[in-house]
C-alpha cells in the first residue's frame, strides 16, 4: 500500500537552515545538508528545501547546497523559492533535485507549468500555492504570492485544478493562515484541493500537535504532511510522528 | 567498471551519486564503444519514452548486443519500461524489446503519478532483493507501468489501490526496477550492491 509520506521542510536563506513564525522572526536551525541527512537517517520520506534568500547570488548557492545534499542524501528532495524559469528548473535537477517547485512565477506566467512539465516531465513539477481564506467568505481561499504577502483574486482550488491540467505533478498546499503557528493545518482547504484534483497534495503550514497531522491526513486526504518547526525544534522526531500515526491506522514507511 | 549510459534523457546524477557511494567503480558514458569493457550496464531515465527512445537509438543496437552476449543490464523507471517491446505513452512507441510486454497508463481512479514509498513484494531468491529489511519500501513516481507477458521472467510486485504492478524484474542478465533505488534510502542502495554483485559475479549466461 502506498504510504503517507512525512517531508521536513527546511527553508534556506543565507546557507541556513531558518523557520519562523509567519515568515517572519527567523531563528538559525542548522546546516542545510547536515540537517537533510539527519532527517533521512531518522526515517524521513522526502525532504523539501525552499530558498527564501532573494538575491540573484542565491541562485548560485541554493545550487550547491543541492550538489552537496544530492551526493549524501538518498530520498527523494524537492527543491523550490525564486523559481523564475524552465531552464532554471533544468539546473536543479542537473544539480541532483527529484522535483522542483513554483510558486509565484508560475501564478504570473501559468505556461512556465506546462513548457516544464513537457521538458522534464509531470513528475518533476511541484505547484506551490500560499492560500489565504478568503474574508467573509467560508470554505473559499485566494492564492497569495510574494511569499503570501501579496493577495491575487485567483481562486486556490480552481488553481490548483488548472495546475494539474498545465502539467503539474503535485501540489505543495500551504495554508498562509496557519503557516508558523503550530494551531493545525487548514484541514477544509487540504480536502477542497485534495478532492478536486488527481495528483497528490501535500499539506503544509500549521503542524503542531500529532494529532494536527493525522487529522490532515484523514479528513484533509493529503498524501503528504510537510513540516518544519516541530522537527527543527525537537517537539517531536519523525520515528515518533510515524509511530503515532502507525498507531492511528495510517500506512507509513517502517 | 560499470558504465551508467548517458544518453540525455532525464537527470542521471543521482544514480551516479548512489553508485559512487557504495563505492562501486563507475563510469558515465553514452558511447557504445565503452560498453564491451564493462561488467554491467546501467540504463536510467526519467521523462517520456518516444523522447528517450529517440535518443537512446543511436546505441540501442549496441545495448543488445551486449545484454546477448552476457553483460548484465539494470534498466530503472523509464530505464526500465524501455527493457521492454513496446510503449504506449503518446501513441505506440518501440522500445528495446529485451523484456515481454508493454508499458501502459495506470488506469485512472486513483490518484496519478503513483508518487511515494510503498512496499514491494519479492518472490524468493529474486537476486536484486537479497539482504533486504522485511518491511522494504521502495520511492517510486510514474504513471505508466508495465503489464509484464515474458513468461520466465521473475516478478517482484506492488500494490497501488486495487492494482498490482511490476517493481522489479529479472530475466537472465537483465534486471529492471519501476522505483528508483537511489533514492530509496538503506533499501535502496543494498539493491544497487546486489547488482554490483551481480556484475562482480561475471557473465550470467
Amino acid at each position: 500500500m502506498l504510504t503517507k509520506r512525512i517531508i521536513p521542510c527546511l527553508d534556506v536563506k543565507d546557507n541556513r537552515v531558518v523557520k519562523g513564525v509567519n515568515f517572519l522572526n527567523l531563528r538559525d536551525a542548522g546546516d542545510p545538508v547536515e540537517l537533510g541527512a539527519r532527517y533521512s537517517d531518522e526515517g524521513a520520506d522526502e525532504l523539501v528545501f525552499l530558498d527564501i534568500t532573494a538575491t540573484i547570488r542565491s541562485k548560485k548557492t541554493i545550487v550547491e547546497i543541492v550538489e552537496r545534499v544530492a551526493e549524501r542524501v538518498f530520498i527523494p528532495f524537492t527543491v523550490g523559492g525564486g523559481i523564475t524559469t524552465a531552464d532554471q528548473i533544468g539546473l536543479l535537477l542537473r544539480s541532483g533535485a527529484d522535483k522542483c517547485s513554483v510558486n509565484t512565477a508560475a501564478v504570473q506566467n501559468p505556461d512556465l507549468i506546462r513548457e516544464s512539465a513537457e521538458r522534464f516531465g509531470n513528475q518533476c513539477v511541484v505547484l506551490a500555492i500560499d492560500a489565504r481564506r478568503a474574508p467573509d467568505k467560508p470554505n473559499k481561499w485566494i492564492v497569495t504570492v510574494k511569499a503570501g504577502s501579496e493577495p491575487t483574486d485567483i481562486d486556490a482550488v480552481e488553481w490548483a485544478e488548472r495546475a494539474q491540467k498545465l502539467g503539474a505533478g503535485e501540489i505543495l498546499l500551504t495554508s498562509m493562515d496557519a503557516d508558523g503557528t503550530q494551531a493545525g493545518y487548514d484541514i477544509a482547504l487540504t480536502r477542497a484541493v485534495a478532492e478536486a484534483v488527481d495528483i497528490p497534495v501535500i499539506a503544509s503550514g500549521g503542524a503542531g500537535t500529532l494529532d494536527s497531522l493525522l487529522h490532515v491526513l484523514q479528513e484533509g486526504k493529503a498524501s503528504a504532511v510537510l513540516a518544519a518547526s516541530i522537527f527543527h525544534y525537537g517537539t517531536y522526531t519523525i520515528a515518533q510522528t510515524k509511530d503515532f500515526l502507525r498507531q492511528h491506522g495510517i500506512p507509513i514507511r517502517p | 567498471m560499470l558504465v551508467i549510459i548517458d544518453y540525455g534523457a532525464g537527470n542521471i546524477r543521482s544514480v551516479v551519486n548512489a553508485f559512487r557511494f557504495i563505492g562501486a567503480d563507475i563510469t558515465v558514458s553514452g558511447d557504445a564503444a565503452d560498453f564491451p569493457r564493462a561488467k554491467g550496464l546501467i540504463l536510467p531515465g526519467v521523462g517520456a519514452s518516444g523522447y528517450a527512445m529517440k535518443q537512446l537509438a543511436p546505441i540501442a543496437g549496441a545495448i543488445r548486443r551486449q545484454v546477448q552476449a552476457g553483460t548484465p543490464l539494470l534498466g530503472i523507471c523509464l530505464g526500465f519500461q524501455l527493457l521492454f517491446d513496446e510503449s504506449h505513452e503518446m501513441g505506440i512507441i518501440k522500445c528495446l524489446g529485451l523484456i515481454g510486454g508493454a508499458v501502459i497508463p495506470i488506469p485512472p481512479g486513483r490518484t496519478i503519478p503513483h508518487m511515494g514509498w510503498n512496499y514491494v513484494a519479492a518472490p524468493a531468491g529474486m537476486r536484486l532483493m537479497q539482504g533486504l529489511t522485511p518491511g522494504r519500501h521502495f520511492a517510486f513516481v510514474h504513471s505508466y507501468y508495465a503489464d509484464v507477458s515474458e513468461p520466465t521472467a521473475t516478478v517482484a510486485t506492488v500494490e497501488y489501490e486495487g492494482l498490482t504492478m511490476a517493481a522489479a524484474i529479472e530475466k537472465d542478465n537483465i534486471f529492471g526496477c519501476q522505483f528508483h533505488p537511489e533514492k530509496s534510502g538503506d533499501d535502496g542502495l543494498q539493491m544497487l550492491r546486489n547488482f554490483v554483485t551481480i556484475c562482480d559475479e561475471g557473465r550470467v549466461c
